[in-house]
C-alpha cells in the first residue's frame, strides 16, 4: 500500500517532529490553477494542549463511567431476553390486529433495548474511558511515486513487446471485433422476456369490448339497466365475461370503464359521436391517458373526472377533454346503446387505443 | 513504532497467542493489523452520515435475508386463507399471500418487514444527506472525484432497490406504482413500447413482473450495491478521510482517533445505535399497511396515493407538466409530458454527478484537497447546492400536491401552479439569497478574526467617546476562521497562437460567475497588524476584489 501510515502515533510523541518535517504550510504539489497562493498566508498555530477529561482526573468519575458501561451491556442482555419472552408470551394467531400490534411492539422494544444497550455502552466506553489522545497520520500524494509509475510503463511496454499487441494489428483488431460480437447473442436472448410471436403495438390497439357486449358492474359482474343509471350517478364498469378470460388483469387494465349519466343538454357531442351516448348516459375509459392510473374520482357538480395519481382532470361535458394536469388526450369514449332487454351494451370497441400514449399509437 | 524482530518478544503463550500465530502463519494477517490497526480517522458529526447509510444497508441485508425465507415471488393466483379475516376468500397473487403470511402468521414477521422498510427509507435518506455533506464541504475535489461518482451510483442504485422492493408485495398501491412506471416507459420515444412489453413479459401487468423485480431486488442490485460500497471504502482508505480546518491540521496530515480501540468502539457502537433506532421506529410505527389495500386491481385506486419518499421527486416532476404536451409528428406520438420530465430528471442527476469535474475545470486546480471547506467559504458552490436542493424539494413537494391541497383547503390548481412557478424561480431566489448569506458570514468571520468578539463592556474614553471593548479570540479559534482556500476569477489570455478559444471564454465566464464576488484572503501580516492596532474600531475593511493577477 502506497499509503504508509505512521501507525497512528500519538500527537504528544510526534507532533513537533512531524510538523517540522512536513511543515504547517501548504506544501502540496500540482498546479493551483486560479487559487490564490499567498506568500504571507496565516500561520497554523499548531496543536492545542491536550485537555484531560473529568474521567481522567477523577477516579470516582472513572469508576462511575465504568459502571454505566457494564450496566448498559447487562441491560442489553435483559432486552434480548425480553424480546424472546415477548415472542413466546404474545401470540398473533387470533388474527386480531391488536394482538399483532402488541406482539410487534413488545418484541421490537426488547430488541431496541438489546441494540441500544450495546451501542450506547460501546460509545460511552470509547468516549469516557478509552484513551482520548488524538493520533496523527501523514498523508502522501495519491499518485504512485515516479519510480513506480516508470516501472509500470516499462511493464506495459515489455508486455506489448513480448506479445506484439501494438505491432500485430490484425490479431489485435480481430480480437477486439470478436469481443464486441460475442455478447450480442446474449442480448438477443433477452427478446424471450416477452412472448415470441406477439406484437405489443397490436395488443395495445384493441380491448376486449365488442359490439353487443354488456356493461357490467365492477367487481360483481352484474349487467346494468339504463334505467338503473340515475342522473348524477357513476358506475365502475367491466365487460361481461371478464372473469372468464385467461388474463383477467391484463384485460381489465385496458377495458375498465366509467359510466355516468348527465342531462343530455349538458353534453357537447361532436360530429360522428351522436349515437355513442344513450339518453345522456356516457361511458369513458377509466385508464388515464397520462400514465395509466385509474381515473376514479368523479365530481358530480362539475362533471369533472380527476386522476388521483397526477391530478389530471377531464371534463365529461366536453367528451372528457383535459382541463388540468399533465395528461394530453381526452379519455377515449366507449360507444354504447341498450339491448332488447334494456341492458347497456357496447356498440363497438373503443375507436382509439386506451391508456397511456405510446410511440406507435397512430401508426 | 518498533518493528523489532527479536524472537523473545513474540514468544507469548496462551490460547489467543497460539490462535493468532496459527492464523498469521497461514494468512499473514499481522500485516493487516499493522497497517490498519492504528489507522487514524478524524472525528466530526457530519462524517457519521455515510456511516448511517452503510449501517442501514447492513440492517437491510440482515432483515431482507430473513424475509426471503418466507416470500414467494410469484404472481400465480391463489385464494387467501390466512389469519387476516377481511381478506379471506379473496383472490390474490402468491406474492401478496406470502407477504400477508409473513405479517399475520409469522410471529415477529411484521416487525422484520417494518424494520426492512424503515431501514430502506433511512438508507436512501442518509445517502442523500451524506452527498449534501460532501457537496457543501467540497470533499469531492481531487483526489476524490471518482469516489463522488461511485457514491452517486450508490444513490441511484439505492432508489432502484427501494422501488423494486416496494413493488414486490403486489398490493394495490405497489401495483399502481408499477402502472405509472409502465405508462412512463411507454411514453418514451422509439423504444418505450418494446421496453414495457419486454419488462412486463407481455401486456401490463402480466404475470412476470414480480419475479423479475425480485431477481433484481435480491440478487443483481444488492450485488452491485455491495461492490460499489466496497470500492467506495477502499477509496476512503487510499485517500484517507478529509478533515475540517483546525489547529495543527494540515493538507499533509490526518488528525483523529485510531481504529483500535477508539474508532472501532465508536463506529461499532454506532452501528448498534442506528440498528436500535430503526427497530424502535419499526416497532412503534406501521408502514405500508398492505392488508388495508388488498390485491392489485387495475381499476380501483384511493385518493392521496403516495410513493415512498425517495420516488417523490420523479412523481412530482410528472405532476408539474402543464396539459396538452403531446404531439403527433411524422406519424408518431411524441409524449413531451413524459419526455420533458424524464429529461429534466436525467439532466439534474447528471449535473450532480458531473459537478466535481465542472468545478475542477473552472478552477484549474490540480492539487489534492484534504481539508474540507466550510460551506460559507465557497459561496457560489454553496449557492448552487442550495438551488439544487430547492429544485429537488419542489419536485418532491409536488408529489404531495393533492395532500397539501386537501390539508390546507386549497385548490389543487393553485397548489400545482405555485409549484410550477417555484420550480423555476425557487432555485434562482435560493441561489442569490444563499450566496449573499455566505458572503455576509465570511465578513462576520473576518471581523471576528481581526477584531475579536464584542465583549459587552462599554468604556468611556477620556475624550468622552464611548466604545465597546472587543476581546481577541484565541489563536486556535482564529485559525479555523482564516484557514480557507480562495480563488480569483480567471483572466482571459490568448494562447501561444494568439487565439482565445471558445472553451477558454466559457471557462473564464464560469470562473467570473464563481469567484467574482469574494473577499481577498487574509494574510498573516494583516492579522498581526489588527492585533497590534488595538480593538474597538468598528468596521473591518472589506473589499470585494476584482480579478487577481
Amino acid at each position: 500500500m502506497a499509503q504508509d501510515d505512521n501507525g497512528g502515533i500519538e500527537l504528544a510523541e510526534t507532533s513537533s517532529t512531524a510538523l517540522e518535517e512536513h511543515g504547517l504550510g501548504d506544501g502540496r504539489i500540482g498546479d493551483p490553477g486560479t487559487a490564490v497562493v499567498l506568500d504571507d498566508a496565516p500561520v497554523n498555530p499548531g496543536f492545542p494542549e491536550h485537555r484531560l477529561r473529568i474521567t481522567d482526573r477523577d477516579p470516582k468519575h472513572n469508576r462511575r463511567a465504568e459502571r454505566t458501561v457494564y450496566t448498559l451491556f447487562y441491560l442489553s442482555i435483559a432486552g434480548s431476553v425480553w424480546a424472546i419472552a415477548a415472542y413466546l408470551a404474545f401470540p398473533i394467531e387470533s388474527g386480531k390486529i391488536s394482538d399483532l400490534r402488541l406482539s410487534t411492539m413488545l418484541i421490537g422494544l426488547g430488541m431496541v433495548l438489546a441494540l441500544l444497550g450495546i451501542g450506547i455502552g460501546a460509545i460511552h466506553w470509547s468516549k469516557q474511558i478509552m484513551a482520548d489522545k488524538e493520533g496523527i497520520d501523514i498523508r502522501h500524494p495519491v499518485r504512485g511515486t515516479d519510480d513506480t509509475r516508470e516501472r509500470s510503463i516499462e511493464i506495459f511496454e515489455q508486455a506489448n513487446e513480448e506479445s506484439g499487441f501494438g505491432r500485430r494489428t490484425l490479431i489485435r483488431n480481430s480480437l477486439i471485433g470478436a469481443l464486441v460480437a460475442f455478447p450480442l447473442p446474449a442480448v438477443v436472448l433477452f427478446r424471450g422476456l416477452a412472448p415470441q410471436n406477439e406484437d405489443p403495438v397490436k395488443d395495445l390497439k384493441h380491448t376486449m369490448w365488442k359490439a353487443g357486449m354488456r356493461l357490467t358492474k365492477d367487481p360483481t359482474g352484474l349487467p346494468i339497466k339504463a334505467s338503473d343509471v340515475t342522473l348524477g350517478s357513476v358506475f365502475h364498469v367491466i365487460p361481461e365475461g371478464l372473469d372468464d378470460t385467461d388474463d383477467v388483469l391484463d384485460e381489465k387494465a385496458k377495458a375498465a370503464v366509467l359510466l355516468m349519466r348527465l342531462k343530455p343538454e349538458d353534453l357537447h357531442v361532436s360530429k360522428g359521436r351522436e349515437n355513442w351516448n344513450y339518453d345522456g348516459i356516457v361511458a369513458y375509459s377509466k385508464i388515464c391517458t397520462h400514465v395509466g392510473c385509474p381515473v376514479a374520482l368523479y365530481e358530480q357538480q362539475t362533471h369533472h373526472l380527476l386522476c388521483p395519481c397526477h391530478q389530471s382532470q377531464f371534463d365529461i361535458t366536453h367528451e372528457a377533454r383535459v382541463i388540468f394536469g399533465p395528461a394530453s388526450r381526452p379519455l377515449p369514449q366507449l360507444p354504447i346503446t341498450v339491448d332488447d332487454e334494456g341492458y347497456l351494451v357496447a356498440r363497438s370497441d373503443f375507436h382509439e387505443p386506451v391508456g397511456p400514449s405510446f410511440w406507435e399509437r397512430n401508426s | 513504532m518498533s518493528t523489532s524482530t527479536d524472537t523473545p518478544r513474540l514468544k507469548r503463550t496462551g490460547f489467543t497467542a497460539a490462535a493468532a500465530n496459527y492464523l498469521d502463519e497461514r494468512t499473514s494477517i499481522s500485516a493487516v493489523v499493522k497497517e490498519f490497526g492504528r489507522k487514524i480517522f478524524p472525528d466530526h458529526w457530519s462524517f457519521l452520515l455515510g456511516e448511517v447509510a452503510l449501517y442501514s444497508f447492513v440492517v437491510i441485508l440482515i432483515t431482507g435475508t430473513f424475509l426471503t425465507f418466507f416470500f414467494q415471488a410469484s404472481m400465480a393466483e391463489v385464494v387467501y386463507n390466512g389469519s387476516w379475516v377481511p381478506l379471506k376468500g379473496i383472490e390474490m397473487s402468491s406474492a401478496l399471500q406470502s407477504t400477508l403470511h409473513i405479517t399475520f402468521d409469522v410471529r415477529g414477521g411484521l416487525l422484520v418487514r417494518q424494520i426492512h422498510h424503515w431501514a430502506a427509507l433511512l438508507f436512501v435518506a442518509s445517502i442523500g444527506l451524506h452527498m449534501m455533506r460532501i457537496f457543501f464541504t467540497g470533499a469531492f475535489r481531487k483526489p476524490r472525484e471518482l469516489n463522488w461518482v461511485i457514491g452517486f451510483l450508490l444513490f441511484v442504485l439505492a432508489i432502484a432497490e427501494g422501488f423494486t422492493g416496494y413493488s414486490l408485495p403486489d398490493d394495490l398501491l405497489s401495483g399502481n406504482g408499477l402502472r405509472i412506471i409502465d405508462g412512463l416507459i411507454k411514453g418514451l420515444p422509439l423504444v418505450g413500447t418494446w421496453i414495457s412489453f419486454l419488462l412486463f413479459g407481455g401486456e401490463f401487468p402480466g404475470t412476470a413482473i414480480v419475479g423479475r423485480l425480485y431477481t433484481l431486488h435480491i440478487l443483481l442490485l444488492p450485488a452491485m450495491v455491495l461492490a460499489f460500497i466496497a470500492l467506495h471504502l477502499v477509496f476512503v482508505v487510499v485517500h484517507k478521510h478529509t478533515q475540517y480546518a483546525g489547529p495543527g491540521r494540515t493538507q499533509q496530515n490526518v488528525v483523529g482517533y485510531p481504529i483500535l480501540p477508539v474508532y472501532a468502539a465508536k463506529a461499532g457502537g454506532f452501528f448498534f445505535v442506528v440498528f436500535g433506532v430503526i427497530v424502535l421506529i419499526a416497532s412503534l410505527f406501521t408502514i405500508n399497511p398492505i392488508w388495508e389495500y388488498g390485491p392489485y386491481d387495475p381499476s380501483p385506486v384511493s385518493a392521496g396515493t403516495q410513493p415512498d419518499w425517495y420516488v417523490g421527486f420523479a412523481d412530482g416532476m410528472l405532476r408539474l407538466i402543464p396539459p396538452h404536451w403531446e404531439f403527433e409528428w411524422l406519424g408518431r406520438t411524441w409524449s413531451f409530458n413524459i419526455i420533458v420530465p424524464v429529461l429534466i430528471l436525467v439532466i439534474f442527476l447528471a449535473l450532480a454527478a458531473l459537478y466535481p469535474f465542472i468545478e475542477a475545470w473552472v478552477t484549474g486546480d490540480k492539487r489534492e484537497h484534504h481539508i474540507a471547506d466550510r460551506p460559507r467559504n465557497n459561496a457560489t458552490r454553496t449557492a448552487i447546492g442550495a438551488a439544487g436542493v430547492v429544485f429537488y424539494a419542489d419536485m418532491w413537494a409536488a408529489a404531495s400536491g393533492d395532500l397539501i391541497a386537501t390539508h390546507f383547503k386549497l385548490s389543487i390548481e393553485s397548489v400545482t401552479h405555485t409549484m410550477q412557478l417555484a420550480l423555476i424561480f425557487g432555485p434562482i431566489i435560493a441561489y442569490f439569497v444563499t450566496k449573499r448569506i455566505c458572503i455576509a458570514l465570511q465578513k462576520k468571520d473576518r471581523s471576528l478574526a481581526l477584531h475579536g468578539y464584542e465583549s459587552g463592556r462599554i468604556v468611556r474614553l477620556p475624550g468622552g467617546e464611548y466604545i465597546e471593548v472587543h476581546q481577541p479570540i484565541s489563536e486556535y479559534d482564529r485559525w479555523r476562521l482564516v484557514s480557507q482556500e480562495s480563488y480569483a476569477p480567471l483572466m482571459l489570455r490568448p494562447d501561444s497562437r494568439g487565439r482565445i478559444t471558445m472553451s477558454q471564454r466559457l471557462r473564464a465566464a464560469l470562473s467570473r460567475w464563481f469567484y467574482e464576488d469574494r473577499l481577498t484572503p487574509l494574510t498573516q501580516t494583516e492579522i498581526e497588524a489588527a492585533a497590534h492596532h488595538g480593538h474597538g474600531d468598528a468596521q473591518p475593511e472589506l473589499e470585494e476584489a476584482g480579478p487577481q493577477h
